[in-house]
């Protein structure tokens, strides 16, 4: 990073979360929380305090919280679930997919401290499957927030989205990339715009592709995708950029199989555009406790991976064009 | 017999007599139409004829001309392979058309295999995988308490479903919060596919379990309709807790052959067999008539 860029101020997408229910909940009296014993670390406590006669404490019990909010839903109310991703979607997968989806409830599930950037907890807590879960069930919408200011725009934009959303979040620190950026569900935002590479990305990778195209500046121009919305995904403007740069990164805290580059993959055979894509993602792997960062460059989720999958990428294309 | 549509809120008094006409009426209508979808449960629809007519002709504040009425008491079905009997009390207490039935399990009909969310009026929840309804309910009651509203919110169960551990956290919810709005009807018939509810995973002292998770349990005969509607009441006036009614019955009630086999939980009769189990239903209209 050069040194005259003044750093962005940094936070977390469940802090954003946290203030935007609460916000959200102002708005809409109808809107209720559930919590599976996780209320300060999911960042439902500030909507606990401030609305204690609207929240459901559920005890340890994922598959309850979802069966609770589902009947919550049908009473007419806009129940918001909260928990890790590792126990809810994970544990609750099937009341999600049979009672929620199948019949469009309007429930809202917050799933937080996923993926690697959890560290110390280690692989059982380090959800690296949940979108996946969530992006297969119809009528679900699955929104993976980059930073907090997102979060918090996210949030209150899932509770007036009628019918089943899924919002990812993380412990870990990150800068306001987004900023200055308007938040709609569903529309990619193009964050810089180059021509030889289109790098996409969600969550607290997007920060790291940012930093990534900011290191290559002056021999290769990237456009940076955050796409905070995975389902449904936003194949247009996906489809501009890549058409134009053909080299395409996808970046992800999550498996490769199921997530962000898997739907990208899907969305881009459809179409008559030769692409080389490099996927920055978890190799079929669990992780393991220690340092977020250093977990995260164990398992391959640093800027300078993305750098090299950049440049892989690249080097793809010239060679295929020659 | 009675007609086959009776508009039962406003109620109209029913005597017991004519209860007991429609739940074998019922009954024919279950056979009837598993023999036309060719694929589907006989033994829970048949044992819970009794309790589901209760329901919808005596118990339940509902309107079937205007399915989504504010005040409506919601049943939910969490052992949603029952539904043919679900199907057909809808049918019969005029929430559609009892032409429909036939349409049980075909492709483009209302009528899922197994129950799905408003895809016909008077379903008021998605079933099939099983366990999942209690907690559906418990919210639902949870609502209504914050909402102060007075509706309540019954939902029937199976025996074997119990072995789901969603509902433990469901019961344990519902006993902690007190949703006194809530109640609980189980059909205890002791089978599921794969045999004898005991041999497969005993769920006795199931009466003690249940109280033990701080609800109100009742223990009756679920085929004296009497009993039932008496229960609900009981369950109605307790106020600090929920009430669970175990609902004693014989699967496959009112067809001799499938009284009581494992076997004919998860299938429907053939063309011949159908024949024999409604000569059967005529039998058990003649027993309870004079006995």
């Amino acid at each position: 990073m050069s040194s005259k860029q003044k750093k962005q101020p940094t936070g977390t997408t469940r802090d954003g979360f946290g203030e935007g229910l609460v916000a959200a909940a102002q708005e809409n009296d109808q809107i209720v929380g559930l919590c599976a014993d996780l209320t300060e670390s999911t960042r439902m406590e500030q909507f606990r305090e401030t609305f204690p006669k609207r929240f459901v404490q559920v005890g340890v019990a994922e598959e309850n919280m979802v069966g609770l909010a589902a009947g919550l839903a049908l009473s007419g109310k806009v129940p918001f679930t909260s928990s890790y991703a590792a126990f809810s979607p994970a544990n609750s997968w099937g009341p999600i997919r049979s009672t929620v989806c199948y019949s469009r409830l309007n429930v809202k599930f917050h799933g937080g401290h996923s993926g690697l950037s959890v560290g110390p907890d280690g692989a059982t807590h380090q959800a690296l499957e949940d979108i996946a879960l969530m992006r297969v069930l119809p009528h679900m919408t699955v929104v993976v927030p980059a930073d907090k200011g997102q979060a918090f725009a996210a949030t209150k934009a899932i509770a007036a989205e009628p019918g089943p959303c899924y919002i990812r979040t993380s412990k870990f620190e990150v800068e306001e990339v987004t900023k200055g950026h308007s938040f709609e569900l569903g529309k990619a935002q193009v964050l810089s715009k180059g021509k030889d590479v289109t790098i996409v990305a969600c969550g607290i990778m997007v920060e790291r592709a940012v930093a990534a195209a900011k290191k290559l500046s002056g021999e290769i121009s990237a456009t940076v995708i955050n796409m905070h919305t995975i389902k449904p995904l936003d194949v247009k403007t996906l489809m501009i950029n890549v058409s134009k740069t053909q080299a395409v990164v996808v970046a992800e805290d999550h498996q490769r199989a199921g997530g962000l580059g898997s739907a990208i993959a899907e969305a881009v055979v459809l179409e008559d555009v030769q692409v080389f894509m490099e996927h920055v993602a978890v190799e079929d792997t669990f992780g393991e406790s220690g340092p977020p960062e250093e977990v995260l460059k164990k398992y391959g989720l640093t800027r300078d991976h993305i750098i090299a999958a950049v440049e892989k990428s690249i080097s793809r294309k010239k060679h295929n064009s020659r | 017999m009675v007609s086959t549509t009776i508009q039962p809120y406003p109620p109209r008094l029913l005597t017991l007599g004519e209860l007991q006409q429609i739940a074998i009426l019922a009954r024919k209508h279950v056979i009837e139409m598993l023999l036309e979808a060719g694929s589907g449960h006989s033994a829970g629809p048949l044992g819970m004829a009794d309790v589901f007519t209760a329901m919808y002709f005596q118990v339940l504040k509902h309107s079937p001309r205007n399915p989504d009425w504010e005040e409506r008491d919601r049943l939910i079905l969490s052992n949603g392979h029952i539904c043919p009997i679900w199907y057909t009390v809808l049918a019969l207490s005029g929430y559609f058309d009892v032409e429909e039935l036939k349409t049980l399990r075909k492709l483009g009909s209302k009528l899922q295999g197994h129950p799905h969310l408003s895809s016909a009026p008077g379903i008021e929840n998605t079933a099939g995988p099983l366990g999942q309804g209690l907690s559906q309910a418990a919210g639902i009651a949870l609502g209504n308490l914050m909402d102060g509203k007075r509706n309540h919110t019954y939902c029937i169960m199976s025996d074997g479903e119990q072995q789901e551990g969603q509902n433990w956290e469901a019961y344990m919810f519902a006993g902690a919060r007190r949703l006194h709005n809530l109640t609980v009807l189980i059909d205890r018939n002791n089978i599921q596919i794969d045999g004898f509810t005991e041999d497969i995973m005993p769920l006795q002292p199931f009466k003690h379990k249940l109280e033990a998770f701080r609800w109100n349990v009742l223990d009756i005969d679920g085929h004296n309709i009497e009993q039932i509607i008496d229960a609900c009441n009981q369950a109605k006036s307790t106020q600090e807790q929920p009430t669970a009614i175990i609902c004693n019955t014989i699967p496959g009630k009112g067809v001799e052959f499938m009284e009581d086999m494992v076997e004919w939980h998860g299938q429907p009769p053939d063309k011949k067999q159908a024949r024999q189990a409604l000569k059967d239903l005529r039998t058990l209209q003649g027993r309870i008539w004079w006995e």
